[in-house]
Formats: C-alpha cells, structure tokens, sequence
C-alpha cells in the first residue's frame, strides 16, 4: 500500500511538474519565434552565451545554435525582475475578487492535466502505475467543466481591479468564453460519439490502432473546430479580446503588479499547454504512436510519454506561429465568427457524425 | 463622373455588417497562406537588429553629436580664445578662460587656459561650430555617451582635444 501511495505521488510529481518545467521553456520560445517571424534576433543577453557571454569569452567565436539558445535564461530574469516588483492593490480594488483572481488564473489549466494519460501504465515492482493522476469514467466532462473554470480569474481579476480597462476586458472574455465553449463542447462532443466513451484513456486507447487512426482523419472538422475554440478560450491572439493592449492598455491585468502578474502570465501559458495536451489527447492519439506498444515495460512507457510531448510541443508552436501571423479579429467579428459560422458547423458536424455512427 | 447612388447603401450595409466578405473556408486558406509566409521569414537566417554596444550604425551626414576641439599643423590648440562660440551658444554651455598666448606663438595673443563644454545644458545646435573664425571647435558623429555622474558630461579641454584626436580630425587649414 504504501508503495502505491508512492508511485502515485511519484505521478502526481511528474504530471503536474512537467508543464511547469515546460512553461518558461515556452515563454522563452514565444519570444525567440516572435523575433525570428519579425526577423530580429530576440533575448540574447541573459545566458551563458551570447554577445558578452561564456562561448565568446573561451573560444572566442559564437557557438553553434547561439541564435537560437542564446539569452535561455531570460524568462528567469523575468520572473526574479517580477518577484521583487511593489505589489499593489488599487484604492478601489475588491480585495477579495482581486487576490483570488490569480490563483483562478492558473489553478484550473493545470487541473486539467489530472486527467490526461501521458503515458500507458508502467509496471514497476509488480505493481501496475498508470502515468495519469485519475481516470474517471466521465474524464472529457472534467476536462470541460475545468476549462470552463479558467475564465474565471479573468472575469474576477477585471470586476475586482475596480477600473475600467479591465472591467471592459472581462466583459470581452465572458461573451468570448460563452459562445466559443459552446462550439468547444460540440466539437469534443462529435469525438466522443465517434470513440464511444468518455474516459479520457480509453479515447486513447482508440486511437492507438496506428496514425490513420487518429481522430484528426476521421474528425477533421472538430479538430479544426475545437482548435479555433481553443485559440479563443486562452485569449490567444487573433482572440486576445481581453487583453487587447492597444485598445484596453492590459486589459483584465491592467491593474496588476509583480507576483500576482506573473501568475496571470503562467497561467495563460499553463492553459496553453493545457489545451495543447487535450488536442493531444483527443485528436492526436496522446501517447500513442507506431512501433510503441504499451507492454508495461520502462523503456516503452518512457518513449510514449516522449512522444506526447513532441505531439503537445508541436501543437504549442502552432499557437506561437499563429499569434504572430494573424491580426487580431474585431470584437463583433469574433462574435459573428462564434455563433455564425463555428456552432453552425459544429452542429453540422454533429449530426454527420451521428449519422455515420448509427450507420456502422 | 456620375455617381452611383444604389451602390452607397450596400457598402454602408457591408461595414454595418462588420463583416469580413469572404466565406470562411476562403478566411482559412489565406491564413494557412499567411502562416507559410511568417514559416519562411522564421526559417531564414539574418536580422535586421543591430547589437548596439557591440555595433552601431554609421552616423548620418549632418549628424551633431559629441563635440571637439582641433588641433593645429603644429598640435597646439587650435583655439584663439575670441569667446566667439560662447557668445552663440544658445544654451549658454560654453565656459572659455583666456591666457595670454606664450610669446613664441606669434600667430594669436590668447588661448584657452579653461574650455568647458556642459553637455548637459548643450542642446546639439551646431552654433558654436558656425561661430568659430579658426574652424577649432566642431560636432563629431559620434553619439553622446552615457555619464554616471554629472561631473562626468563637463567635458574639459583636454577630453574634447582627445575627442578630436581619436577622430583625426584635427589638423586642417591653419588660421
């Protein structure tokens, strides 16, 4: 019993600390991405190599790979520069509202990785550990209900902040979350019909057949669907409603400094990679690829959860490619895109699926 | 030209509609356009960034930075001491006290013993330069640097000859 216990620790460890450790790794990327698309060069100061840095000062010439790598410690030298900013809480703030928002800003995304398989049980001292905190037999509905939950710190973090800017920024999210989690719900809801099952592992098991039977062939208008869903409900840019620097200053997060910040900053990321693992999940195969077999074994079970990062890695790219592609969309835009063209389609895709499901 | 006045009301419909016109499959296939262009300024290497302390830009023609001071064909100061830029000098920068020359300069009966230059009050006019009867004072391309002190932008004689020498602008047309 107590070994369980362990293994299950041991798990609770790994899933909620890899986005952790993936997360500065990502805000790193964004900004070097963002540079390379706008052809700058991006950090390059905070690190060990670099212009003034350690490859110079001992071998005297760049090192390979400098203009990728160099300046990787910048989101470090980012969030010291935040933990030691003033924090200040507004005359006019609500207290309550306005501290809890950010803890809701990054609590629900990571609650989200409870239920994602990252890796086919592993065996180890005879017991079997699956690599996934909980399996329960209504695992989409929590992964739902919890990505419902994020805007909540947003919507909080504008009410309480008691100033406009971010009062019109959690207005924007609120309208923005309605009509897109609805279109969301729809396009988990037409993979759902097509696996039979609301258990997020068995999901994945369906689709560890091989690459052809991925979701993303069978449902590729709920992928492209739940994807856009997914831009919007992370307030991604072309859906950055809320915050909308050029219109709302920082919109929802205008009011807020150091610490509290920078769990707004994490927590968008944290539901990037949240919604980039769901993707995963859902459409992807999870951890399933060719020539994997989930047999139990160490090296199988290490190469599976390899292979969903890549999948999750991919994905997160995608968002970073897109964000410094496209404009962001009018507000009234956005809105006419959600209930005009998105639930429309996700019910059409609904009912044909229905239709084929029935059918077989 | 006549103007057509059904068309108005349908393009003020259009706006009114917000509306981008286009179908949203044509909306998804210019982004994926769109997305292949920003893949290929991503993959290309080179920036147009310049590291700044490391490189810089050459100054523009006509650029007023630093100043200095010249030297004439014999490396003395070319400087008569006539007070000429002082009195030009709009921001009242410009500190000169005159010695009486040492007798073997035959070519002047003053020079500057003091010549100070507070680049804190200097607002980079050039009018000192146009000023000057002997060409001895004159802007550099090079941008003003950064001080850690006050006392440090007081620039004396000796920093703005040194200015000048690291240029090689010092040796020109003798007065």
């Amino acid at each position: 019993m107590p070994l369980e216990l362990l293994g299950k620790l041991a798990v609770i460890l790994l899933v909620f600390g890899s986005p952790m450790v993936l997360m500065p790794l990502l805000v790193f990327l964004e900004r070097k991405v963002c540079a390379f698309i706008q052809d700058r060069i991006g950090p390059n100061r905070v690190g060990l190599l670099g212009p003034d840095g350690l490859d110079e000062a001992l071998l005297g010439k760049p090192v390979l790979g400098r203009r990728l790598l160099g300046g990787f410690l910048q989101p470090m030298a980012d969030g010291i520069k935040l933990l030691f900013k003033e924090d200040i809480i507004p005359e006019n703030a609500k207290p309550v509202p306005y501290v809890l928002a950010p803890v809701f800003a990054m609590v629900p995304p990571l609650l989200v990785f409870a239920v994602i398989p990252f890796a086919p049980p592993v065996k180890l001292f005879g017991t079997e550990v699956p690599i996934q905190v909980a399996d329960p037999g209504i695992g989409v509905l929590f992964v739902l209900a919890v990505l419902a939950l994020s805007p909540f710190g947003t919507i909080m973090g504008g009410w309480g902040s008691g100033s406009k800017y971010p009062l019109l920024g959690c207005l924007r999210a609120v309208a923005q979350v309605v009509s897109y989690g609805v279109c969301m719900g729809l396009a988990m809801l037409a993979v759902l019909m097509t696996a039979g099952t609301l258990r997020v592992s068995d999901i994945v098991a369906a689709q560890s057949g091989g690459v052809g039977d991925w979701f993303i062939w069978s449902q590729p208008v709920a992928f492209l669907l739940f994807l856009v869903c997914a831009f919007a409900e992370n307030n991604r840019l072309p859906f950055d409603m809320p915050e909308c620097e050029p219109e709302l200053v920082g919109g929802y997060h205008t009011e807020y400094s150091s610490m509290k910040f920078a769990m707004f900053f994490l927590g968008e990321y944290i539901a990037m990679i949240a919604a980039s693992a769901v993707t995963a999940t859902l459409f992807l195969g999870g951890w399933s690829f060719p020539g994997i077999k989930p047999d139990g074994s160490l090296l199988m079970t290490v190469l599976s959860f390899a292979v969903f990062w890549v999948k999750v890695s991919a994905l997160l790219f995608l968002y970073l490619w897109v964000r410094w592609t496209l404009p962001r969309f009018r507000f009234d835009q956005i809105m006419r895109l959600g209930w005009a063209v998105m639930i429309p389609a996700g019910l059409v895709n609904l009912a044909v699926t229905a239709v084929i499901v029935t059918a077989r | 030209m006549e103007r057509h006045e059904d068309q108005t009301p349908t393009r003020e419909s259009a706006s009114e509609a917000g509306w981008i016109a286009v179908s949203p499959v044509a909306l998804l296939a210019e982004t994926v356009k769109a997305l292949a262009h920003t893949f290929r300024r991503l993959v290309r290497r080179g920036s147009f960034t310049v590291q700044y302390p490391e490189e810089s830009l050459p100054p523009r023609k006509g650029y007023r930075g630093e100043h200095y001071l010249k030297r004439d064909a014999k490396g003395r100061v070319k400087c008569v001491a006539c007070f000429m830029c002082a009195a030009a000098c709009p921001a009242r920068c410009i500190t000169i006290e005159a010695g009486a020359a040492p007798p073997e300069w035959k070519d002047r009966e003053k020079y500057p013993v003091r010549f100070e230059i507070d680049l804190l009050r200097c607002i980079y006019c050039g009018m000192c330069e146009e000023a000057c009867p002997v060409d001895a004072i004159a802007l550099s391309g090079t941008f003003p640097q950064v001080a850690s002190s006050r006392a440090e932008k007081i620039y004396d004689r000796d920093r703005l000859l040194a200015i000048g020498d690291k240029l090689g602008d010092n040796i020109s047309i003798a007065p």
